[in-house]
């Protein structure tokens, strides 16, 4: 056999070898029921969930607790999933910066218990990194 | 009055750009035909480049009109509102000329024009090359402007034109139905984050990366279409050096950026949107490799025309990926859809069909050699290291496309939630760094080889002072670190040793190449300088990645009684103003909050400015001294040029060295965004402190202060508020008060307390002023200890005076602080492959560019080059 081949297989092998183990290590996103499933069954894998922050009729956030001079490292919320299934989550850093404004949550982490512990959160803000709203200037006129 | 004139100059120069896009792909598609004869191509030639010319004169004009919107403030366009805003400095107009999706392609676009300019002026040497090169150029002009034509055709839009007046963009906005030439006052302004330094030159060395990639593309199409198969690796391997290493330099400021401004505490995140640009920047690297090994040893066509298209083909899908808005979940900075994902996607697929195509149909003629590739040739490792580098961009591709598995599926109607890894970072180090291990041999073992031209012999010749300075030197920073802790890191992880033995490896082994052509000639040794700018990069990754270490760990010994507390980091601590608390070992406090001021060379803090009416200005209430140089005094207005950044001085004391140093890290709230926050760092040879605020009381959010507590006093009475000891020294009448104009018959009379802090003693001046009759009061606040004193009543029959005093909490910032080892070593790495990649650029031009007349003559001018 040329040796042009032997390296052609050999990347070819290593190619496949990537792909399982892109596959392997892929996250899913699930909703709650899943994820309290995922960890009844003993997985230890973390997954995403996406859902909404439950809001009051004002537009508060409902069920945020951030106290920074107890213990700046511990912040918790609750968040509604596509089933409208409500779940604590817990979140071992600060709060976000811009949590309050933003809209959907990702968040990243697992079930342990009777809570989900994050270990991140993507936040979508309305108006991050996107065309700012149009109230912004026309509210003030 | 609004403006319409500048935006229709603009929307018509993009049509005429690209109409004339479209007259130059074709003139120069006939001109390209050889089934013409020699004058009919000439004049065909000729057309083509007016229409080139056209193009590009239009262009340039399309981008002065969309400066001048954004110069002049007009506000009438919905891109200058979005983007920019009257206090904006030029430079960051600049920036915020790119911020939005269509000012970035037009970036793009520029860059082409450029190059194409640049190609028809001194591709003379080449003159066959021209028409078709030019071609593939004006045939992407097409794709790209069409993206920023903004036409509407039924259902159809194509592109988004930047030149869209506020009133068309939001037709339905109350004010416009009464006033349609009302003008907004001011911009909603740049991305505050995108307000640095980088972002005035990161996109365009980014950009001009993108639009160099096309170069050595269109010369292997040029070379495929016209049966040149091997003619185009000359003109265009000095090309795919320069845009190999703008892409690079580019990549690696948007990590500095990253490092500096944002507070996720690195400088890569794997993050869709970085590695997008990574993917083709590997695959481009391997391509320039294997171009060199054809070029010496007529070995590797085949895979330099499949490296050099899938590098651009690449571009074209990281353009996909990032603005399409497929992305949404996976990345935090990728643009949002505009509407143009199906033209995007038309752009990706033309040119991905039109060179796969184009290869297989003439794959069978591409000249290959029948010699074998022996081991003991520099070839063989060329072709090895380049399947590494595109086997650590495929892995990275495969992982980066999962939301686009997600889509396509989801398309061709099988639902799939697949979601990116959940720690990204693991991922894709147990692939990077073993790939990085790889190439570190590679370029040590490749160099010595290529250069040796060798034999077992002379190679285990070459190998053995690079192999025993490498074990020597390795055995010792292993010992030291481990067994006499000479360093801040213990170097015992197998796998950190092993990149780290091969780094040291590559750098010994490429230095010893450096050193054996100094006395033979030095301008060959680019491949050796920039190999050694890589494996330094790979030991300043593995150092400031690897030993990265949080100091700020809460110490504060609480006890917590909530969910799962044991095997959580805490990273975060919690620092009140002016009260120490110990910190690895450091002692921290946080004095206070800071702003800049336009004229003085430090940061001045809050306590000592009066805020004006606009945000912009204040008033010094005391002198500004910095050094002893006195900058301000007393009254004087000054001009703060970034208002909405607080920067909150830390202050570090070594506990052992007792050495001193003041850290500003710095945090905004944004209207749009919330609170920002970039960190500060203390950057030495062997680390960087790096540190950041993760919170702070919301400034925006009225402080709760405590009910009113009234005091009656007489001059030189002591009192006690918030348990610190105050002096009411007295009260004086004054003349002007800074910001108040005052009218004749009016009073201002000031109290004047003295506080004793803990660590100093502070002047309270609460005013209280009669105007017309009536009472204003002006109280003081003293945020270090949470004292607002205000200055209630006169009786000047007893000499008495109120004072009124609320409390309130001390004001606090939750901070993050880590240490990363020699993080220096990666961008001294990064400036010393550009150094290498600049040399090659030099000398493959300088052989590419010689006499193409005679070809003989030009291979043994190569030939002697080598040898020399």
């Amino acid at each position: 056999m040329k040796k042009s081949h032997i390296i052609g297989i050999v990347i070819i092998a290593a190619a496949i070898m990537i792909i399982m183990s892109t596959a392997g290590d892929a996250s899913t996103y699930v909703d709650f029921g899943q994820a309290k499933e995922l960890a009844e069954d003993g997985s230890k894998t973390k997954v995403h969930v996406v859902g909404r922050l439950k809001k009051d009729a004002q537009g508060h956030i409902v069920g945020m607790k951030y106290d920074p001079l107890v213990d700046p490292n511990y912040f918790s919320f609750m968040l509604v999933d596509t089933n409208r299934v409500e779940q604590q989550v817990v979140y071992f850093n600060p709060k976000p910066q811009d949590f309050e404004r933003s809209e959907q949550v990702v968040i990243t982490g697992s079930m342990q218990n009777e809570v989900f512990v994050a270990d991140k959160i993507l936040l979508k803000c309305p108006s991050k990194y996107v065309e700012k709203e149009v109230q912004q200037t026309t509210a003030g006129l | 009055m609004i403006n319409t004139l500048i935006g229709d100059i603009g929307h018509l120069s993009v049509i005429i750009a690209f109409v004339a896009a479209i007259v130059a792909s074709y003139a120069y598609f006939m001109a390209s035909r050889s089934s013409i004869d020699a004058e009919a191509i000439a004049k065909w030639r000729r057309f083509a480049r007016v229409a080139f010319y056209v193009h590009s004169a239009a262009v340039l004009l399309v981008i002065f009109a969309l400066f001048n919107i954004i110069y002049e403030h007009r506000y009438e366009y919905y891109y200058a509102w979005s983007h920019s805003s009257n206090h904006l400095p030029v430079h960051f107009m600049i920036s915020c000329f790119w911020e939005g999706q269509e000012g970035s392609f037009l970036l793009w676009i520029f860059w082409h024009v450029v190059l194409g300019i640049v190609l028809l002026n001194t591709g003379k040497k080449y003159k066959e090359w021209e028409a078709p090169v030019m071609a593939m150029f004006s045939f992407v002009q097409l794709f790209l402007t069409s993206m920023i034509l903004g036409v509407v055709i039924g259902d159809l839009k194509i592109g988004s034109s930047p030149f869209i007046l506020m009133r068309d963009f939001m037709p339905d906005t109350p004010v416009f139905a009464m006033d349609p030439n009302y003008k907004p006052e001011d911009g909603t302004g740049l991305n505050p984050l995108l307000q640095n330094y980088w972002m005035v030159i990161h996109p365009p060395t980014l950009f001009l990366g993108f639009a160099a990639t096309l170069v050595p593309f269109a010369f292997a199409m040029a070379g495929l279409w016209k049966n040149k198969f091997g003619e185009w690796v000359r003109p265009a391997l000095p090309w795919a050096h320069f845009a190999a290493v703008s892409l690079g330099i580019g990549t690696v400021m948007g990590a500095y950026w990253a490092y500096e401004t944002l507070n996720f505490g690195g400088y890569w995140n794997w993050d869709p949107v970085e590695n997008a640009v990574y993917i083709p920047w590997l695959v481009l690297v391997g391509a320039i490799h294997t171009m060199v090994a054809y070029r010496r040893g007529k070995q590797g066509l085949k895979a330099s025309y499949l490296l050099i298209i899938a590098s651009f083909i690449l571009i074209l899908y990281a353009t996909f990926l990032t603005r399409s808005g497929i992305l949404g979940n996976a990345s935090v900075h990728s643009f949002t859809d505009l509407g143009l994902s199906g033209q995007l996607f038309t752009y990706l697929a033309v040119f991905a069909v039109l060179a796969v195509a184009l290869l297989i149909y003439k794959w069978k003629h591409i000249p290959t050699t029948e010699k074998e590739l022996t081991t003991y040739s520099g070839e063989f490792w060329i072709f090895i290291g380049a399947a590494v580098l595109c086997l650590a961009g495929f892995q990275v591709l495969a992982t980066t496309s999962i939301p686009v598995y997600n889509s396509f599926l989801g398309f061709i109607g099988i639902e799939s939630n697949a979601a990116l890894p959940a720690d990204q970072i693991e991922h894709y180090t147990k692939f990077q760094l073993w790939a990085g291990v790889l190439i570190a041999v590679l370029t040590g073992i490749g160099q010595l080889i290529w250069w040796r031209k060798a034999d077992k012999k002379s190679f285990s010749d070459a190998i053995t002072m690079p192999l025993m300075l490498t074990l020597l030197f390795a055995s010792l920073v292993i010992i030291l670190s481990n067994k006499f802790d000479v360093f801040d890191f213990k170097l015992d992880n197998p796998v950190y040793i092993t990149l780290f033995v091969t780094s040291l490896f590559a750098v010994f082994a490429n230095l010893s190449i450096i050193l054996s052509l100094l006395h033979k000639k030095v301008t060959l040794s680019g491949g050796a300088v920039s190999h050694i700018g890589i494996a330094l990069m790979l030991l300043g990754i593995l150092f400031s990645s690897g030993y990265s270490n949080i100091i700020s760990g809460n110490t504060s010994g609480m006890l917590y009684s909530r969910e799962f507390p044991d095997e959580i980091n805490r990273d975060n601590v919690l620092l009140w103003r002016n009260t120490t608390t110990d910190m690895d070992k450091y002692s921290v406090s946080y004095r206070g909050q800071f702003l800049e001021v336009e004229g003085v060379p430090e940061y001045v803090n809050k306590e000592i400015l009066f805020r004006t009416a606009d945000e912009y200005t204040a008033i010094a209430r005391a002198d500004i001294k910095v050094n002893d140089k006195l900058y301000f005094k007393t009254g004087d207005t000054l001009e703060l040029p970034t208002p909405e950044n607080t920067y909150y001085q830390v202050e570090y004391k070594n506990r052992e060295t007792q050495e001193a140093f003041v850290l500003y890290p710095r945090a905004q709230v944004n209207p749009n965004m919330g609170l920002l926050a970039s960190p500060d760092i203390k950057a030495s040879v062997t680390k960087d402190l790096y540190t950041h605020v993760s919170s702070v009381p919301d400034p925006n959010e009225e402080k709760e202060w405590s009910e009113l507590q009234e005091y009656t006093v007489t001059m030189g009475d002591t009192i006690i508020l918030n348990d610190y000891v105050a002096i009411f020294n007295g009260v004086e009448v004054i003349k002007e008060v800074p910001g108040v104009p005052l009218k004749e018959g009016d009073v201002a009379v000031q109290a004047d307390m003295k506080i004793m802090g803990e660590k100093k003693t502070y002047h309270a001046h609460p005013l209280l002023i009669f105007k017309e009759g009536m009472a204003g009061y002006y109280p003081e606040i003293i945020e270090d200890l949470g004292l607002r004193i205000t200055f209630l009543n006169v009786d000047p029959t007893k000499e008495e005076f109120k004072i009124g005093v609320n409390t309130t909490q001390k004001d606090y910032i939750i901070l993050k602080a880590m240490e990363k080892p020699f993080v220096s070593i990666l961008w001294i790495g990064t400036i010393v492959m550009s150094i290498g990649f600049i040399m090659a650029i030099t000398r493959r031009n300088q052989e590419g560019g010689s006499s193409n007349k005679p070809k003989a003559k030009h291979a043994r001018k190569a030939e002697k080059a080598q040898v020399a």
